[in-house]
């Protein structure tokens, strides 16, 4: 259950504050403590400053007030503290990113093999392991483009799982899928969430989130407007703000 | 009455074949209606009065023999005699003649490392070590002064040899720096991106020649007394520059085209700025730009010959001085054009067909 007062937390936002340009100020004043083995679920409206929250995690953007620490390593303009950081985290994005002039065996290896000087065998066996838990090893020698969605986002999956990562951000890993994938993707997530991995995941998939999250945020024009595990967020909500938007996308 | 149905999948079906012979290809693509009948009859007929005409001069009616006293009678078709004739002035320019093998010999070596250079089984480690080897060779048999060959000074060399020397070297020296170019251009660091986006502008900004008039005539003035560094050596750095500027905004084109998730995707995995340019970024930015690249060094291969501006005879130059230097084959030098346009062509043919070959190697991963 919720509980953010649980010691050693992996992930906290200090009055985190983040603007596009001089007039879009896309993260205000964002408190946020995350446990070690969480697994968070954030949604809200388009545009609410989600996908930055969670991209500020791992550097993909950078905040401009307030602190941001990252299993015990604060983020900052230093190069080292963001390599540091991005060693433990792990991403999956919205439109796969997976490189497409390279095999799914290729796309698994290549940061082992030039990040970590992994023999290449070793790595080769390592990714092959996480594709059978992504049960997609029988595609390993195709190319990203000659894959369905659904597999596609499943290899991205388990290239972010080859680093052991501590943290997995998952940013709308479902939105760009045709609804017969959307399940085989989830499967896959609810299976990583039993393996103690911390977890956030920017989705509207609600019943991913009552499946697995220990809390759900709810953000709106860059706040979080209420937080609360599943049970009460979707039975009780709080807020009129998470209640129009409850309504909206669980309405039909 | 409600029945529910059971889904029953159609068994694929190979595509139709198409059957139709010759005889029916003619009749839907040149003869479909009264405007294609038309069209077809206009350029039928333009083609049957000219081809022949053509193919009279060039072959039935040529005179293939050394001596110009036959292309003089009334009637005659094109004068090739100028060909056999020159054809070692036209293709060694002004390098002296007893001596012609070390030219022949240093680009058939020349171009056969071209060749082998564009080939997979040759991509191995020792290639760049090759280059070397066959370069230090090429000079060493066309500078001589070793090993009892008599010197012939760089302003000697000239023909074939030079436009193929110019040619490799320029495009094999620009692509690097077209690479950094084209990177620092896109790079975050101010000074970096400043650098380059001037060189680009300056370059672009000038036509080819001028390049080659500075790099021949002004460069010197600005040397201290006594360092003089060969014009064969300045001209080639020109067009290199030259070169590399356009091939930097070809290449820039294409990294443009490489979605931001691609680098994000990179980041993410830990790789560091050029890991993720060498392994991500340029390989899928090159691969869209494989026909502008090729586009770029044709016309480089070609504009090897404005270097006659500066008193270097690579092969036009060579062919003119050649032909313009005997009063009685000064006629015939459209057949002298001919020979040559023949030998461009054959290289940049050559070149557009490996450029073809490049986009199917590097368009296999779009392969369904």
């Amino acid at each position: 259950m919720a509980d953010t007062s649980t010691p050693s937390p992996i992930i906290t936002f200090d009055k985190v504050n983040k603007w596009y340009g001089n007039n879009f100020h896309v993260l205000r004043d964002i408190d946020l403590t995350v446990a070690k083995g969480e697994r968070i679920v954030i949604c809200g409206p388009s545009g609410s400053g989600k996908s930055t929250l969670i991209r500020c995690i791992n550097r993909l953007e950078e905040h401009q007030q307030g602190r941001l620490i990252v299993d015990g390593t604060e983020l900052s303009d230093d190069v080292k503290a963001i390599d540091a950081v991005r060693k433990e985290v792990g991403m999956v994005f919205q439109q796969f990113n997976l490189f497409p002039h390279l095999t799914v065996l290729e796309n698994l290896t290549l940061s082992p093999m030039w990040v970590g000087k992994m023999p290449k065998k070793e790595a080769e066996e390592k990714a092959m392991f996480q594709l059978n838990r992504v049960r997609i090893a029988e595609q390993a020698g195709k190319y990203p483009l000659q894959l369905s969605g659904g597999q596609q986002q499943r290899v991205a999956i388990a290239r972010a799982l080859c680093l052991k990562p501590k943290i997995m951000l998952f940013d709308e890993p479902t939105s760009a899928l045709d609804p017969e994938m959307i399940k085989e993707v989830l499967d896959v997530m609810i299976a990583m969430a039993d393996e103690g991995i911390t977890m956030l995941c920017v989705t509207h998939e609600m019943g991913f989130a009552k499946a697995v999250a220990d809390r759900v945020i709810f953000m709106d024009q860059g706040q979080i407007v209420e937080q609360n595990n599943p049970h009460d967020f979707f039975n009780n909500p709080q807020n009129e703000r998470s209640k129009d938007f409850l309504s909206k996308i669980l309405g039909h | 009455m409600h029945t529910s149905t059971t889904f029953q999948p159609i068994a694929p079906r190979p595509a139709p074949v198409n059957t139709e012979g010759p005889a029916a290809w003619i009749k839907s693509n040149l003869l479909a209606d009264w405007k294609t009948t038309l069209s077809t009859l206009i350029v039928g007929g333009i083609l049957l009065w000219y081809v022949p005409q053509i193919l009279s001069w060039a072959l039935f009616k040529a005179h293939w023999a050394a001596d110009f006293n036959l292309c003089k009678i009334e009637g005659a078709g094109a004068c090739w005699g100028v060909v056999t004739e020159k054809y070692r002035a036209i293709i060694f320019g002004r390098y002296p003649f007893d001596e012609q093998w070390r030219p022949l010999v240093a680009t058939v070596l020349l171009t056969g490392l071209l060749v082998a250079s564009c080939m997979r089984m040759f991509w191995r480690a020792w290639l760049p070590i090759l280059w070397l080897v066959v370069l230090a060779l090429f000079f060493v048999l066309m500078y001589g002064n070793v090993a009892g060959l008599s010197q012939v000074d760089t302003d000697r060399w000239g023909g074939l040899p030079l436009t193929i020397l110019l040619a490799s070297l320029s495009l094999v020296a620009s692509f690097p720096i077209a690479l950094l170019v084209a990177l620092g251009r896109r790079s975050n660091l101010p000074a970096i991106k400043t650098f380059c986006t001037i060189y680009v502008e300056l370059i672009r900004g000038v036509p080819l020649i001028s390049v080659l008039f500075m790099a021949s005539f002004m460069f010197p003035l600005f040397m201290p007394q006594g360092v003089q560094i060969d014009v064969l050596l300045r001209v080639l750095v020109g067009i290199t520059l030259f070169a590399a500027a356009y091939s930097a905004e070809v290449i820039r084109g294409g990294l443009q085209a490489v979605p931001k998730g691609q680098v994000e995707a990179a980041a993410t995995l830990g790789l560091s700025y050029w890991q993720t340019q060498r392994k991500i970024v340029l390989p899928q930015a090159l691969a869209m730009v494989v026909p502008g690249i090729m586009n770029n060094f044709i016309s480089t291969f070609k504009d090897t010959s404005l270097v006659a501006i500066v008193s270097l005879y690579e092969l036009m130059g060579a062919m003119k001085m050649a032909v313009n230097s005997d009063a009685d084959w000064r006629p015939y030098i459209m057949e002298g054009y001919f020979f040559i346009a023949l030998i461009y062509f054959v290289f940049c043919f050559a070149m557009s067909r490996y450029s073809h070959w490049v986009e199917t190697q590097v368009n296999k991963s779009k392969l369904r």
